[in-house]
């Protein structure tokens, strides 16, 4: 489930495109003079939201880091669950600097560390689909006849499942660990990346210059490698972004519909909501707290993914 | 194209505006009178809600708490309990009398009742439910179905266990007197048959509408349709996902009904049935989490706890190391603080537990080894042991809330801490509760440390005691010989009484053998609507709503 | 007209088929024994004999494979380990209380999001529009089961306002027929239903609509904005035709081809959304029913909604496409 949003007129990579291929090649300049990635980069530049969703998405990254350096205490650690009774919950102290969570663990280092969790979770399966089905749309489009008619009704019957739903059931199937979740997530972004990569290949195999290459005698395999995927990098970080706010939801929910890790010693913001929940009235932080994290961290990703996406077309350089 | 959009738009309008008024009053109302009305003699309706829905209405085949509560109004059987303890009391039968050998007893029923399809209730039907227990044919035989016929009466008719059975006959002499032969002896017959699972169920419901034999007993027509019982209310549906419908019973030989309709309702978050309570969707709700029962005595509520008659333990597999090691057995008793841990996850009202039973049952007894909080000693026995950091697997389910154990993950976590605080490595092991959990702990010997619990389904030490440690079980892990044997011997003894020092002695050995240990008796709370009254708390679930109104 | 619905159809095909095959295998990929896990705690040697003997786990795959597809043919999709009721009924039962919950959301959804995405255009760069866009932004990052624990704890714990869970009031003893409750109290005319009914609907239908209002609003503010720089508009605008109707003309029947895209894409969000709403608020839909299933590795639950789910999501794109086709001529002949 990527978050659905209005593509940009003519998004390059558009599937089954032909003789839409990029107006700039890796080859070509623009206009003003500038390669496509120099370009972009000018652009973002000057685009205040992809400034606040790149600082978003800088923080989340260094917090994940350093996170053991930012506090004192260990994840899960519930050393003081004898301060929390199931009708009371610290809150900040001089200790703590948000206090507890109902487990008796420091909630500050909980957020810090449900960051890694998410970063990872999120790199990790986004990684997934983009090998996975990056390869596939490759072989699909490269290849084509019947294997990209098996290929591509493959990502059908996979794209015929809301992707939560595809997410649910290959981790069910997996059981209750981080693996699980990671495959499963990963699983569900597989056939947006292969749709991509291949619409890519399609439209840039009818465009001059690969015609050109050809022509000129240059192995298919170093067409593809050497000019055809360079040019299918931008729209497929983009996508890996924006993939990236997704998938970070999507542990979320999966936490919430049980189907996560389980050890609570490992602090995960989807979770970490989910136990909030009948301690709402007594302790309301510990449930805005991990949610107003997903949804930042989601809205960052969001907003750098859209800003680069735009950064990168050059149908909307004017 | 050009569509005129006005005239469009306005023709539309009607045609829905015209559709909309036939389609209304298409359909007849199925509702009499005002629907759901108060005031008015006896017209009322109470609203309760479950944790869970009833897996089906034959109680025979049951073991949730869910379906049970809906049998307890439906059903009756030959003995109840007195309101509000775990005792036996009469109930279906007047009286009874027991042989000296323990094996024959001698019920005199009491007379007038007829079951809700307008039969009678006499001797013959009592012998036609013992019979048709004892006859299950062996694809129910298993504790999937039959699971407290089968552990109570050890065998049927036919099949793997035939033969074990300890029920002989059951003769019916006249209308109102009946004897039930059995060949060993078995001190908590009387006590067990005011279980729902051997509640007394119409001869002729059964025979019309109930297969014993269907290939799936969940859904026969008896089950979910036609459930047949002399109890105060009688079945009227069962709307699935929704609610199960109760109406009055005008017949009952008993104190009538005060409200003509009873709804159950599933709301599976605890927060949720709390809230409901709050806010009137429904008149009373069971399984009230800990953390909800403050504010709901706040907002007005009115809270009941149970008097505890359940067990919350650690327990502790032999068949893992170091736990095969009674010094670290005892070091783990020591570093737990019983308190902090009722504190912090259990509700108020709990007590705190030092035998594997609460203390109303028969063998209880306060002369145990007690093993008191002492991490010092905890630690200087893990080091005497040579177990000191050593890595022990903690399994806990998640995602689950029983009368035991309203919130696994608290108890789990302060657990934990108290345990890491002495030096041992813990690695937590969590698990959906159905199935996975109760396989991995109860099904095999790949756990560690877990917790679990038990409800007494009757005053019975057995019930406790020789269900957790009467043979050898993938659970505890270990084979003491010893112990079994005086468990069966206990469990022979025929009178309450005569077992009474036997079983004390057994819990003695039991908390020196300490194969794990018992932590609290939490008190399972039920919360209601300001406005109600009459409703009767058991600690063995064995609540009837009779008494109960709503208002006014 | 007809051809291009069967030829949409006749592409379904293939993809149930694939979706079967994918789910026969994942029954096989569960650990343990099959039978076992189609009959979970309730497995006596009767049952798994039976099991065996209908899905033929003793024979070589194919014929599994082929008995599977049979069963499936005849409606058989299998029974509840925890209940025993047949997975076609439980889902033809619940059902309706998800479409309800889905049809409300999409229509506040639509309603809300299409006048704002609107008004957001035609004031493009001013305090109105930045503030509907960074809403909107915020509506579709937010999670919905995250917003749905709010606005229940909220409404409904904190404030009272409104129910926390169920769909109805059991106590109005309603008349059910089609289980569209709304809809059931409108045909017999207890209003006091259709008012319940509609009480229970506001909380969860909200949660749900969130993400797909937001996506609406940004994508009618999209297609508004486009249509609004053209120049027929500017000429009809100069023309002197008030501006109501150059934008009810013009502009909307434009924006209105991307929003039904849309529609299809938002249906695989309202189901799965749906799963996560419905738990929260024990309403009786699939969605929960799912949430227990997952819980109680109920896998013939699963494996029955999943494939239906799938269809309706299929079935929900197919309309459309049809709609989208009657709106846009154009699309037909592609």
């Amino acid at each position: 489930m990527t978050i659905p949003l209005p593509p940009a007129a003519g998004h390059v990579g558009d599937p089954g495109d032909p003789g839409r291929g990029p107006a700039t090649g890796a080859y070509e300049d623009d206009s003003k003079g500038l390669s496509l990635w120099k370009g972009a980069w000018h652009r973002l530049r000057r685009n205040p939201t992809a400034i606040v969703g790149a600082v978003i998405v800088l923080v989340f990254v260094v917090i994940s880091i350093i996170a053991p350096l930012l506090t004192p205490y260990e994840p899960g650690s519930a050393a003081w669950s004898g301060q929390v009774t199931p009708t009371s919950v610290p809150g900040p102290s001089e200790e703590h600097l948000l206090g507890l969570d109902r487990f008796g663990s420091d909630l500050y280092t909980q957020l810090l560390f449900g960051a890694r969790q998410s970063l990872i979770y999120g790199v990790v399966s986004t990684a997934i689909g983009l090998s996975v089905g990056a390869v596939m749309g490759i072989v699909a489009g490269g290849l084509g006849g019947w294997v990209d008619t098996f290929v591509m009704r493959l990502v059908d019957i996979m794209l015929s499942i809301p992707s939560l739903l595809l997410a649910v059931s290959i981790a069910a199937l997996l059981g209750q660990n981080a693996y699980a979740v990671m495959i499963a997530i990963g699983a569900a972004q597989v056939p947006i990346f292969a749709r991509l990569l291949r619409g890519s290949m399609l439209s840039q195999a009818k465009s001059d210059y690969v015609l050109a290459a050809t022509a000129l005698g240059i192995k298919r395999r170093k067409i593809v490698l050497g000019h055809i995927l360079p040019n299918a990098v931008g729209p497929t970080i983009v996508q890996a972004t924006l993939n990236l706010a997704t998938a970070i939801i999507e542990v979320a929910a999966l936490s919430f519909l049980g189907l996560g890790e389980g050890d609570p010693a490992i602090a995960e913001w989807g979770r970490m909501l989910v136990a909030a929940q009948d301690r709402f009235e007594a302790a309301p932080q510990l449930a805005i707290l991990p949610g107003a994290a997903i949804a930042i961290t989601a809205l960052g990703f969001t907003l750098f993914g859209e800003a680069l996406r735009e950064a990168l077309d050059p149908r909307t350089r004017r | 194209m050009r569509i005129n959009f006005s005239r469009g738009r306005a023709l539309s309008t009607v045609a829905l505006a015209s559709a909309a008024l036939v389609l209304s009053g298409c359909a007849e109302s199925e509702r009499e009178g005002s629907g759901g009305g108060e005031g008015g003699e006896g017209d009322g309706t109470f609203v309760f809600a479950g944790s869970a829905e009833p897996e089906l209405l034959d109680p025979a085949f049951a073991a949730d708490g869910e379906t049970f509560r809906v049998a307890r109004q439906i059903f009756e059987g030959l003995v109840g309990t007195e309101p509000g303890t775990a005792d036996p009391a009469p109930l279906l039968a007047e009286s009874w009398e027991v042989s000296d050998d323990g094996l024959t007893y001698d019920f005199t029923l009491q007379t007038g009742v007829k079951f809700h399809d307008d039969t009678d209730f006499n001797a013959e039907a009592v012998c036609f439910n013992f019979d048709r227990w004892y006859n299950f044919p062996e694809s129910v035989q298993s504790d999937d179905f039959a699971y407290y016929y089968g552990k109570l009466f050890r065998g049927f008719a036919e099949g793997e266990k035939a033969g074990e059975g300890i029920y002989e006959s059951c003769t019916a002499d006249g209308d109102d007197k009946v004897t039930i032969e059995l060949n060993k002896p078995f001190a908590g017959f009387i006590a067990a048959l005011s279980l729902p699972a051997l509640s007394m169920q119409s001869p002729s419901a059964l025979e019309e509408h109930q297969d014993d034999a269907a290939s799936n007993v969940n859904t026969t027509a008896y089950s979910t349709e036609h459930p047949t019982g002399t109890g105060p209310f009688q079945f009227d549906s069962w709307e699935r996902g929704n609610q199960v419908t109760l109406t009055r019973f005008d017949d009952y030989w008993g104190e009538a009904a005060k409200v003509e309709t009873v709804r159950v309702v599933a709301i599976t978050d605890a927060k949720a049935r709390a809230t409901a309570v709050q806010n009137g969707e429904v008149d009373g709700a069971d399984l009230i989490g800990p953390a909800d029962l403050q504010p709901l005595e706040e907002a007005g509520m009115q809270i009941e706890a149970r008097a505890p008659f359940t067990v919350l333990y650690l327990g502790m597999n032999q068949k893992t190391k170091p736990l095969d090691d009674i010094n670290v057995r005892k070091a783990i008793a020591h570093a737990i603080d019983k308190d902090a841990v009722a504190t912090a996850s259990l509700p108020e009202g709990s007590e705190i537990a030092v035998n594997f039973m609460p203390d109303s049952v028969n063998g209880w007894t306060d002369d145990v080894t007690k093993y008191e909080y002492d991490p010092d000693k905890a630690r200087q026995l893990l080091q005497e042991a040579g177990a000191d950091g050593a890595t022990i697997e903690f399994n806990y389910p998640t995602d689950v809330s029983r009368p035991y154990m309203p919130s696994p993950a608290d108890t789990f976590n302060v657990l934990r801490s108290q345990l890491e605080e002495v030096g041992l490595k813990i690695k937590p092991v969590a698990d959906v509760w159905s199935p996975d959990y109760l396989d991995k702990v109860t099904g095999s010997a790949d756990h560690g440390i877990h917790l679990l619990g038990w409800t007494g389904d009757y005053n019975d030490s057995d019930n406790f005691v020789g269900v957790f440690f009467g043979g050898e079980t993938d659970e505890w892990g270990f084979k003491n010989q010893e112990l079994f044997d005086k468990l069966s011997e206990a469990r022979g003894i025929p009178t309450v009484e005569e077992q009474t020092p036997l079983y004390e002695e057994i819990n003695q050995d039991i908390m020196d053998f300490l194969p794990g240990v018992p932590i609290a008796h939490p008190a399972p709370s039920l919360a209601f609507g300001p406005d109600v009254e009459g409703y009767v708390a058991s600690p063995v679930n064995d609540e009837v709503w009779n008494g109960v109104t709503v208002g006014d | 007209m007809l051809r291009f619905v069967l030829r949409r159809l006749a592409l379904l095909v293939p993809v149930l088929v694939g979706l079967s095959v994918l789910l026969f295998a994942w029954v096989r990929a569960l650990p343990g024994d099959p039978a076992r896990a189609l009959l979970g705690q309730r497995a006596t040697p009767e049952g798994i004999a039976r099991v065996n003997e209908v899905y033929g786990f003793n024979e070589p795959i194919l014929v599994q494979y082929f008995a599977y597809v049979k069963a499936l043919l005849s409606g058989d999709f299998g029974r509840s380990i925890r209940t025993g009721q047949p997975v076609l009924e439980s889902f033809v039962e619940k059902f309706p209380a998800t479409l309800e919950l889905g049809l409300t959301a999409l229509l506040l959804a639509v309603v809300v999001g299409v006048p704002l995405g609107y008004y957001a255009a035609r004031h493009q760069g001013r305090f109105l529009d930045t503030a509907i866009v960074s809403g909107s932004l915020l509506g579709v990052v937010t999670p919905v089961f995250f917003l749905a624990i709010l606005l229940k704890l909220v409404f409904a714990n904190w404030l009272g306002w409104l129910p926390t869970s169920l769909r109805q009031d059991v106590r109005i003893d309603a008349t059910h027929i089609t289980n569209f409750y709304v809809l059931d109290g409108i045909l017999t005319r207890e209003w006091d239903a259709v008012w319940d009914a509609l009480v229970h609907l506001v909380l969860p239908s909200v949660a749900l609509a969130t993400i797909p209002l937001a996506i609406i609003v940004r994508i009618t503010r999209a297609a508004v904005a486009e249509v609004v720089n053209e120049d027929y508009v500017r000429t009809a605008e100069s023309k002197g035709l008030s501006s109501r109707v150059v934008s009810r003309r013009h502009i909307l029947r434009n924006a209105l081809l991307p929003v039904v895209t849309t529609i299809g894409l938002q249906a695989g969000l309202l189901l799965s959304g749906a799963v996560l709403t419905e738990t929260v608020f024990s309403f009786n839909g699939i969605g929960q029913y799912l949430f227990q299933a997952i819980g109680q590795r109920d896998y013939p639950v699963l494996q029955g909604f999943i494939l239906f789910i799938a269809l309706v999501y299929a079935l929900i794109n197919l309309l459309v496409d049809v709609l989208y086709g009657v709106i846009d001529p154009r699309v037909r002949v592609s």
